[in-house]
């Protein structure tokens, strides 16, 4: 009962990481109808300028506030600089674009800060809450990373339902056309999309990069585990994407604790085939998927 | 008619070769045959005057063709992507290997790969006709990352970590005692790749692969017209996976080894890396895409190597210089470099037709 208890709440707070990971994926696919394969190598590069910072002042909060804006800039200028070339053309060249980003920034990394990885601080501790005579794996850490992915799922709602800015970002992302008549600038609501996607990103390298250390490739298991939520929440939806990472965080978190980690990837292919299955545009698609 | 029609005066022989000429343009069958043939008498030649590292590459470049000619075809006939095709050479891979180890002799081992990755292919094609876009991109992703794990679920019948090892197939003893090796596998590898040309070749421009296109630009259409859409899908996926398995083959052949290591998630997405750059729907495109994969690490490798540079930079640079070449072909070509070299063509072929034009005109 114990292990169910920990194997739940350890999910839960993977579970959150990948939702995180997913929302950024999500909010690229709304604003550009881009599947952003450096997402990963993105949140590398911000969480290494979040150590470097760390290191610098002794501060974690500096270092996470840093990480937060140099994913905002990072994310702005890959859209200005490469993805607004090839946007209108063949829908497959800004994936392609992304690979090669993905592929340019592993070894940017790598060049820079080297490809040992590295540990990086928590802010809050490791050891597992005590309840009654046992000790749970659940630790405060994981509450924190709990409550700060809600809050930014709970922000970007609020930005997208509740403010004006988020009713030009929703207009240029479902009709284009119509909405630079009326006056949006929409490819400024398209940087704008990926600059927030890319604090959600920067947001789960933080997160997350304690557990699975820092390094140029050590993000690569995040961004498919995020993707594969992502598709499972259905592309066009964020609360379909925390939804999403949290089903897929607790699903592969019992495989793992119960069955071995050899299966993980085995279970997450095997989820996302049954969840496509019976609904093939995920499970919170309210439109029918545009072709590509 | 007029004395002076050209066709009247011209000499037998000429209406002879024309006619020949008009027969292979119009029989797709005779047209492929003929390619087939020219191109493995270059390949035949080449292989005979390169160097045995050259043959090497050879068998490189057609193991990438086969799987590349399969997903160029799939994206380009069919217009759908996967993600998922290294993971499909990696089926062919082991079946070569399970076979080659229990004696099966070459043409029926590879042979056994096509055929087993056709059937791996047929519920992966059928589940992957209901997605569209990213939902059939994150399906086929996860194939890629799920299916190499089996080999470390079933250590024992995969090998593991290390995979499976198998003797190479050695050059018959007719070819001569001193018959390099690596040129035995190049002209293996490369009678994989004519038949993967061969076949699709012949199936893009069949009836069945006009259906495909059908179903490809407008579903409803193409159902009402009578086509049955979700089985156009489920061939095209199976025969693109058995192209990929076909390579996944010969990949095993050429390296003597299948193991999982050779078949992560980069493989596929390099697979389709080389498949949009070279030009997407064009077996030509693939020929580029799979020359790129296999010059394209050595190049960078040795243009990283000729600077003095710190290790962290070196060994990262050729990967950097990877990534630029990717985001760079993808800026100034975007419909691939088989798409530069048609554009380019076409404005030149004007420019001479403007030329002529205007030379008639002056007499």
């Amino acid at each position: 009962m114990t292990r169910f208890l920990d194997l739940t709440l350890s999910g839960i707070s993977t579970g959150a990481v990948y939702a995180a990971v997913a929302l950024a994926l999500v909010l690229i696919w709304r604003a550009t109808r881009v599947v952003n394969f450096a997402q990963g190598a993105m949140l590398m590069i911000t969480t290494f300028i979040a150590l470097a910072v760390i290191n610098a002042t002794g501060s974690y909060w500096l270092g996470f506030v840093a990480a937060l804006l140099s994913g905002l800039v990072l994310g702005a200028v890959v859209e200005r600089v490469l993805i607004r070339p090839v946007e209108g053309g063949p829908p497959l060249n800004p994936v392609i674009v992304t690979l090669g980003l993905y592929t340019l920034l592993v070894a940017v990394g790598g060049m820079i800060w080297g490809n040992t990885p590295r540990s990086f601080p928590a802010p809050f501790s490791l050891r597992g809450y005590r309840v009654g005579g046992t000790t749970l794996l659940f630790t405060p850490n994981d509450t924190f990373i709990v409550l700060i992915v809600l809050a930014l799922a709970l922000g970007l709602a609020v930005l997208f339902r509740a403010t004006p800015i988020g009713l030009q970002m929703r207009a240029a992302a479902f009709r284009p056309e119509v909405a630079r008549l009326l006056g949006v600038r929409v490819g400024r609501m398209f940087t704008l999309g990926w600059a927030l996607a890319a604090v959600a990103g920067a947001l789960a390298g933080v997160l997350i990069a304690p557990s699975v250390f820092l390094g140029p490739n050590n993000f690569d298991p995040i961004l498919i585990s995020g993707f594969v939520a992502a598709v499972l929440g259905g592309l066009d939806s964020p609360p379909g994407a925390v939804i999403g990472g949290l089903v897929l965080g607790l699903a592969l978190s019992y495989v793992s604790g119960y069955e071995g980690s050899t299966l993980v990837p085995l279970a997450a292919l095997a989820i996302l085939v049954i969840v496509l299955m019976v609904r093939p545009t995920g499970l919170f698609a309210a439109t029918r998927e545009r072709r590509v | 008619m007029t004395s002076t029609d050209p066709a009247l005066r011209e000499p037998a022989p000429g209406r002879a070769t024309s006619a020949v000429r008009r027969a292979v343009g119009e029989n797709t069958l005779l047209r492929s045959l003929v390619l087939v043939i020219v191109v493995g008498v270059a390949l035949l030649l080449l292989s005979d005057v390169v160097t045995t590292y050259r043959d090497l590459q050879l068998s490189y470049g057609a193991y990438y063709f086969c799987a590349l000619a399969g997903l160029t075809m799939l994206a380009g006939t069919s217009g759908q992507i996967s993600l998922g095709h290294g993971a499909l050479m990696a089926v062919g891979a082991y079946t070569v290997a399970k076979l080659r180890n229990t004696g099966w002799p070459l043409v029926p081992e590879l042979a056994a790969a096509v055929v087993v990755t056709l059937i791996v292919g047929i519920p992966m094609g059928a589940a992957a006709s209901r997605l569209r876009g990213p939902y059939l991109a994150g399906a086929t992703l996860a194939l890629a990352v799920g299916l190499p794990a089996l080999a470390d679920k079933f250590p024992s019948f995969f090998g593991g970590e290390n995979g499976l090892s198998v003797n190479p197939s050695t050059p018959p003893a007719s070819l001569g005692a001193n018959f390099p090796l690596e040129r035995w596998e190049a002209w293996i590898a490369c009678a994989g790749a004519l038949i993967v040309l061969f076949a699709l070749y012949n199936l893009m421009h069949s009836g069945l692969g006009r259906s495909m296109r059908a179903v490809r630009d407008d579903e409803i259409a193409a159902g009402l017209a009578g086509l049955r859409v979700g089985r156009m899908q489920t061939l095209a996926f199976a025969i693109s996976a058995a192209c990929a398995g076909l390579g996944g083959g010969v990949f095993t052949l050429v390296y003597q080894s299948a193991a999982p290591g050779s078949f992560q998630l980069q493989l596929s997405l390099y697979l389709l890396a080389g498949v949009v750059i070279g030009g997407l729907g064009s077996l030509v495109g693939a020929v580029w895409g799979a020359a790129l994969l296999v010059f394209l690490p050595n190049w960078s490798t040795d243009l990283a190597n000729s600077f003095s540079l710190s290790t962290n930079v070196s060994h990262n640079l050729p990967l950097a210089i990877y990534g630029v070449v990717l985001i760079a072909v993808m800026l100034v070509w975007p419909s691939g470099i088989q798409g530069g070299v048609r554009a380019l063509s076409r404005s030149r072929s004007r420019r001479l037709r403007g030329a002529g034009a205007r030379s008639s005109a002056q007499t």
